[in-house]
């Protein structure tokens, strides 16, 4: 069964062409790393995704239907994360706000609610997180908090943006290993977006590469060459593996480090609370 | 020896409270400045997580323009500052979610509406004993038809808010995410403006525009610094908010200090009790 279908899908934002007449399918319980240079359209396909914005041209097809905003069968961890400097509230509370968030009226939850909740901070490793408030927490911690929020719910698709943003070294393999494991025994549909492709190699059982308003799916073997790379950056890339990496190269400098750290440099402005940065 | 000291104690507290009740205005006071409390504790616990106590501020400033305007139609000032700080509020969360932090356009217009208040009160007749009640408060003067007015506003207030307290609370928590689940920012941003324009102009009835911080934003900044807990921060807010506004009006009533100064006091010491007592807070740490 396809859980994301993109037929001849064209995306615009403002005017602008992310993505142009984009066709693929993605079948249950896949793994898939969403790569790309910055700008290429990670978020906005995770948005028509959502139901956030309709294709302007062609069909997007979520569980086989148009996508409709609010569906709990999605979970999601945007990118832009607006926290509030000064948050006193603690993460278990946090967490639960998106709960049912939508309805109306003062929020309540059942013993099976709170019992989901404690699960999926015990099932990422954030029950330490849950009585601490989010203004005491390091960005790392903000975001495994997060990612326990994604998957409250038991979603059937997964949509993770940028997720290893602001992680080190040894949380973003915790967090990789978390996702990987709780979408396999739960046959849970991912888009893990990301910078660097080595970190989910032994992960990802297909790439979704975008970029020059295309996107192609495959595997890493079909997708993750120099004539494909080369055209999706739109300039000449070398792709030369070494000792089970892959390293992605455009006249000699490696391409995804470049963004990376790129976005790092963003990530520290989130986190000092302001809130009106746009990517 | 203890037993009659604890007599002695207790009878003294019980003249206190007998003494201050022999007044009818006092006991008024004290239903008004209560019903105030708990809608200001409550909404103001908002106000605080969403960071927009400026917007509130200028609420409150922009009330006064509307309160002496509408003494000089000859209504009561509460229908000018509740018909103004609503239509601020509607205009502010209608404009954009954004606009109501920003400071400087807020600064602006509230300057501009101070202004335009003190143009009003130019034409009343008793310039001063205005002025002074709409910037400081006068619940010494609170009769039962405001008190009945307060009391059906507030209950207006607070089951607004339960309306729309779920999708606020997901909405300033994570605005990115509730608007991908299917929150209209725009409109709980705006619904959440008019409750605060409905909270500060009855407010503003207690301790006067200038000092509606002391039961909106105090009670609830210091509720956060001792619970981390949605539901006992509110609990609290409300509950300072109840405690200072009483103990206000009790202060006032034996050192004859004004009322809103005793809960402007009172408001202060209990924040700045909270505050953590090392100098420098360790966050952003990287992650």
């Amino acid at each position: 069964m396809n859980i994301v279908t993109l037929e001849h899908a064209t995306l615009r934002i403002g005017g602008r062409t992310v993505l142009s007449d984009v066709s693929f399918d993605i079948k249950a319980g896949e793994f898939i790393g969403v790569l790309g240079p910055n700008g290429a359209g990670k978020t906005t396909l995770m948005r028509a995704i959502l139901g956030l914005l309709s294709p302007s041209d062609g069909n997007v097809k979520v569980f086989g239907r148009t996508p409709e905003r609010g569906n709990p069968a999605i979970g999601y961890l945007p990118q832009l994360r607006t926290v509030l400097p000064d948050l006193r509230v603690r993460g278990r509370d946090f967490i639960a706000s998106s709960l049912n968030g939508e309805r109306w009226g003062v929020p309540a939850f059942t013993r099976h609610d709170r019992g989901m909740i404690e699960k999926t901070l015990d099932a990422v490793g954030a029950r330490d997180l849950a009585a601490r408030p989010l203004s005491d927490m390091s960005g790392g911690e903000r975001q495994r908090l997060l990612l326990a929020q994604a998957l409250i719910g038991a979603p059937k698709l997964l949509l993770l943006d940028e997720p290893l943003i602001s992680l080190d070294a040894r949380h973003q393999e915790v967090a990789i290993d978390v996702v990987r494991k709780v979408c396999r025994e739960q046959k849970i549909t991912v888009l893990f977006s990301a910078h660097e492709l080595n970190q989910l190699l032994g992960t990802l059982d297909r790439v979704l590469y975008l970029g020059n308003g295309q996107a192609v799916l495959g595997t890493i073997g079909e997708v993750v060459t120099a004539p494909v790379l080369s055209r999706l950056y739109g300039t000449d890339i070398q792709v030369v593996r070494a000792d089970g990496h892959i390293f992605v190269m455009s006249r000699g400098l490696d391409v995804e480090r470049a963004d990376h750290l790129h976005d790092h440099h963003h990530d520290h402005d989130h986190g000092h609370g302001h809130g009106q940065h746009h990517h | 020896m203890i037993i009659i000291m604890i007599t002695t104690t207790a009878t003294a507290t019980a003249n206190i409270i007998t003494d201050m009740f022999a007044y009818e205005f006092m006991t008024n006071a004290f239903i008004a400045a209560g019903i105030v409390a708990v809608v200001s504790g409550l909404v103001g616990y908002f106000l605080v997580m969403r960071g927009q106590t400026f917007a509130g501020h200028a609420l409150s400033h922009i009330g006064f323009a509307g309160a002496t305007g509408a003494g000089l139609i000859g209504l009561a000032p509460l229908w000018g500052l509740l018909a103004f700080t609503l239509a601020a509020g509607i205009t502010m969360g209608a404009l954009s979610e954004r606009i109501s932090n920003r400071d400087v356009a807020i600064g602006v217009v509230l300057a501009l509406a101070l202004g335009f208040g003190l143009l009003f009160l130019h034409y009343h007749t008793s310039f001063a004993t205005q002025a002074t009640a709409l910037l400081f408060g006068n619940v010494l003067a609170v009769d039962h038809t405001m008190i009945a007015t307060l009391a059906v506003l507030g209950a207006i207030t607070l089951a607004a808010l339960a309306v729309i307290m779920r999708p606020l609370i997901f909405a300033s928590l994570q605005p990115e995410l509730a608007e991908a689940k299917g929150v209209s920012l725009r409109f709980v941003s705006t619904a959440f403006l008019a409750i605060v324009a409905l909270a500060v102009s009855e407010c503003a009835q207690i301790v006067g525009v200038l000092l509606v911080f002391t039961l909106m934003v105090g009670p609830p900044a210091a509720a956060q610094r001792m619970t981390t807990s949605l539901w006992g921060g509110l609990f609290v807010s409300a509950a300072l908010a109840l405690a200072e506004a009483w103990l206000g009006l009790t202060m006032a009533f034996y050192t004859d200090w004004p009322v809103s100064f005793c809960i402007a006091v009172l408001s202060a010491l209990a924040y700045f009790a909270t505050l953590p007592t090392r100098g420098v807070r360790h966050t952003h740490a990287t992650g």
